[in-house]
This record gives structure tokens, sequence and C-alpha cells, in this order.
């Protein structure tokens, strides 16, 4: 049995940052378990710019980014693992892992930290009808053979979902010369950052059909084409809007699920909106001394923010093992009229900070103000030019406020028009 | 190449015919006209082993699936393949239909069928708790189960070529030849000879037929469409949970898989196709509607992925397992529609039985039946697991994370007796990219293990074969 302090589940952008703060904040046992070959996550296969504007202010590419950490933890001298799956948590935090080294690896951690990411929605979700050919992937799988393997998955591409990862696909399969015919969006709004859709699809004269989708896949062995329909405001395709689409291949960017096996197996409750943890303001779960982080938590927008809130989470960690943390008195929060979810679920009073409230929006809005409240009474009122779903906000709780609210109270923050 | 025997078809009758007849001192060819077995009605059905209580007294359907049913644990425990003994459920939801559980028992009786016990509505719901309020009775089969109906015809196989079986993949049978005494089987360019023919190519059995002038039988493909949901609501249903049958077929049944996940289906329509195994919204949606019928509590929330099936339905309405009439080293293995998983052991003894009284051949001494079940290293405990790892270290790199599948099982999958040759070949095997991703991460992989393994680039793997391929030429 091996025994660290913190072991860290996953060496992506959340992963690494948990474990760099935790380590500044004065622990040195730890440990990162990552599954892939190298550090980085899915950053490394990310080589478009656009990372660390609001972290480092500058423009960096998905490696590059993934790389001033992976220099950092080296510097820091943690200690990681990689290809290394973990394969269970115990009630008693002790993680069981893999690999071709070590074999079965028995490791005691006073504290966990789960940062395993999430993992795209395939096709079966969808129960798109039509055939099961070869051509038909996730647009994260055609980004790995594309940018890592170094192989094109199609020539003509139709893309369904306007996700980030379909955006910027729609753009590199473009540049390596296959043919994008359309994007479809299923909502009457993208789910991806506006700046995606201006440099990816704009830039490029490809279409983004909204309120359309796929409603059959044809070809016996490689995909030969789809049929696109557009959809009423229940979803449903409308009967005569129907369109054949030649393509060879199909990419689907519809959503991102948190990966949360095992947190579900060690019996930690889950938000049944984010499908991750419900946790506290240091990401701590319902499960005492395990943390979570980064898109296992909730998907994110911007890597930028995973590194803060897993920031957060380190620090918690930390605390947590080095004995900071003292028995807490919560209370929740909630989202209401417009607020699809909060992270975190529940704030401890007695935090001596402030605290910042992730949350998104379950559909665009223009010139709307964002309110919270506490237990009904209205505390902040911000104005928000524009809110979309695809974007997530959030605002800040100060400690001077915090220190007013009693146990069992409610934060509740809804968009008002 | 000359051989005894040529086998058409290597679905799981085909297969598990080779394998019977492999017991013999005969040289025998299992030919397949896809890139792997199990490659048609095999691979996309219930993965019941009926009781066999539906078909009528005195059909040769209803006493091959008596017969295969009891043979089948054994059978799957000499393949190590997965079976599990469940039980079956047939719900009644009203008075008339309750009338029907009485006729389908007596008829079970008549079959030979063990158990059968019709229970209350309280009993049921002790057994289903997520059974209909509306369910008013149902007939207790206990001798029905749950297998992996791929997996049969892959262990079947692989059987087959250990015991000197050639399985020859990629072989559409266009043209057989006789001379009076052997025939000559063509697919266009390449040929061989065999003395007898066994047809058992599924829903082409009648195309097969006709190219010894045999145009006896009539198939017709029979789609089937299934919605498969994840893991986390297999324990929806504790048995195979039937409504009562009609002219078309069993109906839609809602039941675990062996793998802990829920399937419910299949639809049932006749289509002339028999390539199209295509999915259509609407029949998806009835076969969720009926389904629902059953188990209230069902939504496609859950569901990971969908497929349709093809029946080999024939208008004589019972298998036809016999020599054509054209020629009687032409052994006809047709209309292999439900109960013929469940009948499968059965009808390949029976098809040798023809094959032996005919021929007489030797029997061969060292025959081996067992088939050892491959690495499943999520079955396994963390001790077995160590010992594994300590002895190949291609057992610790998890490839397929959904499901805990490894290196080292894709790598024994692929250099098994008759292995994968394709990335389907690899999931049917392993069960890589069959969890809840469906191989958004591991199907990459695959493609590299089998590529390094094969000995091929990437952009030669396909999917299943012919032109299903992966990936195209490299980047700029």
């Amino acid at each position: 049995m091996l025994n660290y302090d913190i072991v860290v589940i996953g060496g992506g952008p959340a992963g690494m940052a948990a474990a760099l703060r935790a380590k500044e904040c004065g622990v040195d046992s730890i440990l990162i378990l990552e599954r892939a070959e190298t550090l980085g996550g899915i950053l490394e296969q990310c080589i478009h710019t656009g990372f660390g504007l609001h972290y480092f202010g500058e423009e960096l590419s998905g490696p590059e980014y993934a790389d001033r950490f992976i220099s950092l933890v080296n510097s820091n001298e943690i200690e990681y693992k990689t290809d290394t799956m973990a394969l269970e948590i115990t009630q008693d935090n002790i993680v069981y892992a893999v690999n071709k080294q070590d074999g079965l690896l028995e490791i005691q951690a006073k504290a966990v930290i789960l940062a395993m990411g999430c993992r795209e929605r395939p096709r079966g979700a969808l129960n798109i009808a039509g055939t099961r050919a070869s051509g038909i992937m996730s647009a994260g799988t055609a980004q790995k053979y594309v940018n890592i393997d170094g192989y094109m998955p199609g020539k003509k591409v139709v893309i369904l979902g306007s996700g980030d990862i379909g955006l910027i696909m729609a753009r590199r399969m473009t540049l390596e010369g296959a043919e994008v015919k359309v994007v479809c969006e299923l909502m009457p709004y993208s789910s991806g950052l506006t700046r995606n859709i201006v440099q990816c699809l704009d830039d490029f004269n490809i279409p983004l059909r909204l309120s359309c989708t796929v409603i059959e896949i044809h070809g016996k062995e490689r995909v030969e084409g789809v049929t696109i329909a557009d959809v009423d405001e229940n979803r449903r395709p409308i009967p005569g809007t129907e369109q054949y689409i030649e393509c060879d291949t199909l990419l689907l960017s519809v959503g991102l699920i948190p990966e949360n096996e095992l947190t579900r197996a060690v019996g930690i409750e889950l938000d049944p909106v984010t499908n991750g943890a419900v946790v506290d303001e240091f990401r701590e779960t319902s499960h005492k001394g395990v943390f979570a982080c980064g898109n296992v938590l909730h998907v994110h927008d911007l890597v930028d923010y995973v590194t803060l809130e897993s920031q957060t989470a380190g620090e918690g960690a930390a605390r947590y093992v080095l004995g900071k943390s003292e028995a807490p008195e919560y209370v929740s929060t909630k989202g209401v009229n417009g607020v699809r979810y909060i992270v975190p679920q529940k704030v401890n009073i007695k935090n001596d900070g402030d605290v910042k409230l992730y949350f998104r929006v379950g559909q665009v809005y223009k010139n709307a103000k964002t309110v919270v409240k506490y237990n009904g009474e209205e505390i902040i009122s911000k104005k928000r030019p524009r809110l979309a779903p695809g974007e997530m906000e959030n605002v800040i709780i100060k400690n001077d406020m915090l220190k007013n609210f009693a146990p069992g109270g409610e934060i509740e923050i809804s968009v008002e028009v | 190449m000359n051989y005894d025997v040529a086998v058409v078809g290597a679905g799981v009758i085909g297969s598990l015919t080779a394998r019977e007849l492999s017991r013999y001192n005969i040289k025998i060819a299992l030919v397949e006209k896809c890139n792997d077995m199990a490659m048609g009605t095999s691979k996309a059905n219930s993965a019941i082993v009926h009781a066999g209580f539906d078909a009528k007294p005195g059909t040769l359907k209803a006493k091959l699936n008596v017969a295969g049913t009891a043979a089948m644990p054994e059978l799957c425990k000499t393949l190590g393949v997965p079976f599990k003994p469940i039980g079956s459920l047939v719900v009644a939801f009203s008075d008339e239909e309750t009338e029907t559980l009485g006729e389908l028992l007596e008829r079970g009786v008549k079959n030979g069928v063990p158990g059968l016990e019709i229970y209350d509505a309280e009993k049921l719901r002790e057994l289903e708790p997520n059974i209909s309020n509306e369910a008013k009775a149902a007939l207790w089969a206990p001798s029905a189960g749950i297998v992996c109906p791929y997996e049969l015809t892959i262990a079947a196989a692989e059987n087959a070529v250990v015991n000197g079986v050639d399985f020859i993949r990629n072989f559409e049978v266009k043209k057989i030849d006789f001379d009076g005494s052997v025939f000559t089987v063509s697919n266009g360019e390449k040929e061989f000879t065999a003395k007898y023919i066994i047809n058992a190519a599924g829903v082409y059995c009648d195309e097969i037929a006709a190219l010894i002038g045999d145009t006896s039988i009539h198939t017709v493909p029979r789609k089937g469409e299934y919605m498969l949901c994840d893991k986390s609501v297999g324990g929806l249903a504790n048995h195979t949970i039937f409504q009562c049958p009609s002219k078309m077929g069993k109906g839609i049944l809602v039941t675990p898989t062996v793998d802990g996940n829920l399937l419910i289906g299949p639809s049932a329509l006749d289509i002339e196709d028999k390539d199209d195994v295509s999915t259509t919204s609407d029949a998806l949606s009835s076969v969720l509607q009926t389904a629902k019928k059953s188990v209230p509590c069902l939504t496609t929330r859950e569901v990971i992925t969908s497929f349709a099936g093809l029946r080999a339905h024939c208008d004589r309405d019972d298998f036809i397992i016999e020599p054509s009439e054209k020629n009687p080293q032409f052994i006809n293995v047709a209309g292999i529609e439900s109960p013929g998983l469940s009948s499968a052991p059965a009808i390949a003894e029976y098809v040798k039985d023809i094959y032996v009284k005919a021929e007489a051949p030797e029997e061969k001494a060292d025959f081996n039946p067992v088939r050892e079940e491959p690495v499943r290293f999520r079955h396994m405990s963390n001790a077995e697991r160590k010992a594994l790892i300590e002895k190949n270290p291609a057992y610790g790199k998890i490839i397929c994370r959904c499901e805990t599948i490894t290196e080292g099982e894709i790598i024994d999958a692929i250099k098994a007796p008759a292995g994968a040759r394709d990335v389907d070949g690899v999931k049917r095997r392993t069960r890589a990219g069959m969890g809840r991703c469906q191989g958004g991460f591991c199907g990459s992989k695959v493609v590299e293990i089998l590529a390094k393994e094969l000995g091929v680039e990437i952009n030669e793997i396909t999917k299943f074969g012919g032109n299903s391929k992966i990936l195209y030429e490299r980047t700029k």
C-alpha cells in the first residue's frame, strides 16, 4: 500500500492546477494519476489558440497552455503516474489504480481530488435513425485523428451540434482540405462561444443552421449522406423540410457529460443538472475528503475557469489535510427563473474569504439582469447585455455579506428581463 | 482446396454446425461473405434463450427449441460464453390475455417445457417491482435465459478452427457447380470444391439454394429494431419480460442482457432489402411506447445505442432443415428465425446427424470441445488482476474506460483463432467501445492496436470490413 496526503485523479488542466495549489498551501505528499500517455488531458489535441486569455492574459494553444502547468508540476517535483487508470475509490479513500509498470496500485489518500474531465455524448443518446456505417464519430475523436494521429477521418463533412469542439473541427477539417457542408444545431441558438462561431464558421463561409437536426444517416458501409430537417419549438422535425446532403462523415458535437463513474461508485451525491458532484465552495463533495473540479464537476466553456476552480479545490484539499477546516455551516444555492445551475451548490458561511458562484443560463437573453437574493431579499443585481447558455457567468458574494447569512439560508440567482 | 463439407454462413447456426462436424475426421470450410463471423442475424437479436412454449407442438421449432434450450447452459460453459438462467415472464394485461397465458402454458407442457407456472399480479410484482400496474398475470418459465449471441457464434467458430475447420472470410458464394460427385464453389475469383454444402446463409438462404436450382425457399427479411440502455438502468427488469405474442412474433420485450444493460425491442416489419439494417424513428418510438406498457418508467434518456436485425423468416412457418430436393448433398438450414438462437445447439446436432447418417464419418480422437473463456479483466478480483499484470503487463493498460477493457484483452481478441480483423470485431469480442461513450475515447486506440498487430497502416483498418474504412489519407 502506498500512502499520499492527496491523490489527484486526472492530470489535465484541472488536476494539475489543483495539485499545484495544494503544494503551494503546504502539502508535499501529492500523487497525480493520469490515464493518458502524458499530462495535459484533452488540451494536447486542441492545437488551436484561444486558451489562456483570462488566466495568462495571452493567447496560447492547448498544448502550450498545458505545458506551462506541466513545467510547474515538474519544477515543483509533484509526483505523477501516466498511463495509469484509477479503477475504484473506497469509502476510506483508498484509490485502486492500474498500469503496466506497477501493476495494481493500492494507494491510501487523506484527500482525493476528482479531476477526470468529461466525455462527448455519443450518437446512440440521440437516437438518430439510419445505418451504423463507418464515418460517424464525435468531433473530439475526429480531432484526435487529425491532430494527434495525422489522418483525415473524412472529406465531405456534416457536423451536428454547434458545441465548441464541433465549431473548432469545422475549421480544422476545412483547413485540411475537407469540405464542411453545414453545421446543424437543434436549438435556436448555438451552445458554442460566439468567437468560435465567427472565427470557425463565418470566416470560412460554413453555414450554421439553427433549429435543424440530422434525422437519418445513409450508407451501408461508409456514410454516403444524411437527411437533415428543421425542427419546431418542441424540437420535433417539421415534415416537408427534409433535405438530403451528400457526405462521407458525420461529426457529432452534441454535448459533454462529466465522467463520474468513480464518483457514483463511491456514493457521492450528484447534481442532476450538472451531472457532477454536489460541492461546497472549496469543491468538497458529500464524501469527506473527496474534492472535485474542472469538467468532471460541471462542463466549463474556458479552460481558464477550470484552472481557477481547480486551484480552489486544491486549496480546499490542502486545508482538509492540514486540519485547517472546521465544522462548516452551510447555506444552499439555487438557480431559478432561467438559471439552470449554480456551482457550488452550498457555501460555508464561516469561510473567511469572498465566494464566487458560477452559473449558466438556459437560453439566450439580451439586456437582462442577473439578480442574487438571500432568503428572498435582493442582495446583488447586475445588468447583462447578453447572456447565453454557452457562456458561463459568475457572481461574487463578498465575505461581509456571507457573514450576515445564517445556517440553512438560501442564495438564489435568477435572470430578470 | 477440396473439402468434405462447406458450411455457407458463419452465423450462430453455421458456426455451431461447423463445430459439431469438426468432431469427425473430415475437411470442413466455414465460408463467410463478411469480414467476421456473426455479422447478420446473429449479432442483432433479442439474445434470449426461449423456454419453448411458443411453437406449435410437433414442429421442428418446438422440438429443437426445447432441446436447444436444455443444452445451452452446458454448451456456454464449455465454450466460455456468458449465459444467465434468469427465466422469463409473459405478461397479460387483460382477461383475454390471461386466457392466452393458459394456452401458452398448455402448449408448453405439450412441447416438454419444464416448470411453467402462472403467477398472479402480486407474485409478478414481487419478481418485477417496475412492472406496470396494469399487469394482471404472467406466465413464468424458469428454463428461459439470456446469452450473448455473437460471443456464442465467435466461440463456436474459434473452437471449430481449433479443431481443424478452415474459416474463410470475405468469400461471397456467387456460383455453385455440381459435377455429379462434388460441388465447385466460387466467389467469382477463387474457388474450392466440397462434397457437401450446408446452406446456413440466414436471410440469403434462398439465394444460395437458387445457385443449385433449388427455388423452394422464400426468405423474407423481417426487420426488428432495438434500443440498448445504459447499465445504470439494467436493473429495471430482473427477467425477460414478454407481452402476449402476435402473428408477427413474440412482441416487444424488456430484458436485462448478460452484460448488465437493458434491451428493449424488437419491432417487426417485413422488408425486401436483405442488407437493410437501418433504424427508423417510427419503429424506435413505437418500440419504446410498447415497452412502456410493460415497464412504464422507461425513457430514452438512458439509451446508449439502437440497432436493427433481420430475422430470416420463411413462408413455411417452421425451420427448414433437410437435404435439398435438387441435390441430397446440399443441406438447407433455412428459415431460422426465433427461436433460432435458442435452438442453435440442437440444430447443429440435427444437421450433423443428417450428414453422419449419409456419410458415416470416422470420429476424431483428439476433438477438443473446450474453448477457454478469454481474460475478462473487469470481472476479476484485485488479487487476480495483480497476478495477471505481473504475468503480462499489457493487461495493466486500460483502453476502454467505460467497460474497463485492457490492451491485453484486445491483443488476445486479434490473435485468437479466427481473431478480430476490424474495430467491430474487437468490440464484439472484448466489449471495447460498447460502453456509454460508444468508442469516443477508445475507438482510435483500438484502430492503432489493430494496425500494429495486423502489420498494416492505421488508415487500412475498417469498422467492419469492405468499404467501412475509418480514416483516409494523411493530413497535409
